[in-house]
């Protein structure tokens, strides 16, 4: 069993005209045991950069602590908000720190750049960065999920259309997977509002 | 009185606070999850002129190709490239961490970087970590003593060659080097035979696959061709899109408008004496 599938997660994010979406399933797992349906893999930075992390619970916790308190850090010295380019070298350099001993966790970040520009990025357990155009995954149900936005993805999505292409690929992708799914949880980012969407999903 | 543990930002260099944790987690059986990896095919030569890198744009997970077309070629001064092979995550690190070791030097000494320099600093950092640290590099570039190019093997020694390839399509890369390489190519010849050893990688060793890239160094100049052949493009679009007559169910929606910024102009009464 590798460490990776104890708890179990599901992770894509997508980029859109001028938006971004992240989404992430919600259940909580020790092994095959369902602990919770309702879990948050997927935390605010600041307005427009959001940060998924998949893997280990409790390394996804930790690491998003130390993260919030570097950027509120950042945050103090700077009197701005950290660009997702810079957060995504600050998450790689974290995690490589812990190049031998290292936090189970993969995270996925997205955000809204200068001129607002989408921004996402993955990267493994010890920090190699992944920068797409077009979409990322992480997590357990990973597999499936390259094969879902592969075939389902389009350029220039509105924020509409790319919230339905999302959902549906998360939905198809989890129910091939034991270990995630429950539900799914879905940020819409433009420049002028996030939307949080709960999706209902097949709950076994 | 409670003592309050305040967590300062790290000095730099590994931090091994969790091995312990992460050994007893392996010793209940969870075993550690796999590495990013650059399967890889990469590739120099040395020219008429100057330097020709090559690599092709794979990134596995595995047996998952998580990238198609990732950056293997690293910027390390103006003049001197390196491209990298192995563990993502260490030649990304190691290159850069380098690099801004060589943009410090040439601050302090006013010169353009040397190869050698680049060369002696990452064999050391590879040596000091015994090889764990995994990253096989080519690298290359024109300084004032010439065109130099180099292989560094992971546990930090090094070759001084005129072609050298690396990776998993190395041995498909080095038999297109033997037989068609000779001294004196000039440019065209040249980024021709790299752009056909990196093909040979590409179609025949599974770890390497998508795109070339190529760079090419001369005294004072260099070219960098992200994408300079793309052999494997997409050719099954099927015409009928995916459309989703049957929307997904939501149970809850929340929206949040973001802040406007506000914008100040100079517009403003003048304070009084």
């Amino acid at each position: 069993m590798s460490i990776f599938e104890y708890n179990g997660s599901a992770l894509v994010a997508m980029v859109g005209k001028n938006c971004f979406a992240i989404a992430s399933d919600r259940r909580l797992g020790v092994q095959l045991q369902t602990i919770a349906t309702d879990f948050q893999r997927i935390s605010k930075i600041h307005d427009r950069l959001f940060l998924g992390l998949s893997g280990l619970a409790t390394d996804a916790q930790t690491l998003y602590q130390r993260l919030v308190f570097r950027h509120k850090l950042y945050q103090l010295r700077e009197e701005r908000d950290m660009k997702p380019e810079t957060f995504a070298n600050l998450v790689s350099a974290i995690l490589y720190e812990k190049r031998f001993g290292p936090y189970f966790c993969q995270p996925v970040i997205a955000g809204l750049g200068d001129e607002d520009k989408p921004f996402i990025c993955t990267m493994d357990s010890i920090g190699a960065k992944e920068l797409a155009k077009d979409f990322v995954v992480a997590g357990t149900a990973s597999e499936s999920l390259y094969g879902a936005c592969e075939s389902m993805f389009k350029d220039d999505m509105e924020p509409e259309e790319l919230f339905e292409t999302v959902s549906q690929a998360l939905l198809s992708s989890v129910d091939r997977d034991c270990l995630s799914g429950w539900g799914g949880h879905v940020y819409v980012v433009t420049p002028t509002e996030v939307k949080e969407r709960i999706l209902k999903g097949r709950m076994d | 009185m409670s003592k309050a543990v305040v967590e300062l930002p790290p000095k730099g260099g590994f931090n091994f606070d969790l091995c312990r944790r992460n050994e007893m987690l392996l010793k209940k059986g969870a075993s550690p999850p796999s590495f990013r990896k650059t399967g890889t095919t990469i590739v120099g030569l040395i020219y008429q002129e100057g330097v020709i890198l090559g690599a092709d744009t794979r990134a596995t997970a595995g047996s998952i190709v998580c990238d198609k077309n990732c950056e293997k070629i690293h910027y390390m001064a103006p003049n001197i490239y390196c491209c990298g092979a192995g563990t993502a995550a260490d030649t990304e690190a190691v290159t850069d961490m380098v690099s801004s070791q060589l943009q410090l030097h040439r601050y302090h000494t006013s010169r353009e970087s040397r190869v050698a320099t680049a060369l002696t600093l990452l064999k050391s950092h590879l040596f000091n970590y015994q090889g764990y640290v995994q990253a096989a590099l080519v690298l290359g570039g024109v300084d004032v003593t010439g065109p130099h190019l180099h292989m560094i093997y992971p546990h930090g020694s090094t070759d001084a060659l005129p072609f050298a390839t690396m990776g998993s399509g190395s041995l498909a890369a080095m038999a297109v080097f033997e037989s068609k390489y000779c001294e004196g190519l000039n440019k065209e010849e040249g980024i021709n035979l790299v752009c056909e050893a990196i093909c040979a990688g590409i179609f025949n060793d599974l770890g390497s696959g998508s795109n070339v890239d190529i760079c090419v160094i001369t005294k004072g100049h260099k070219e960098y061709l992200r994408n300079y052949r793309v052999p494997n493009t997409r050719a099954h679009f099927s015409s009928k899109e995916f459309t989703f007559p049957k929307k997904t169910e939501v149970l809850l929606t929340k929206i949040v408008p973001l802040r406007e910024k506000i914008e100040v102009t100079e517009d403003g009464d003048a304070m009084e004496e």
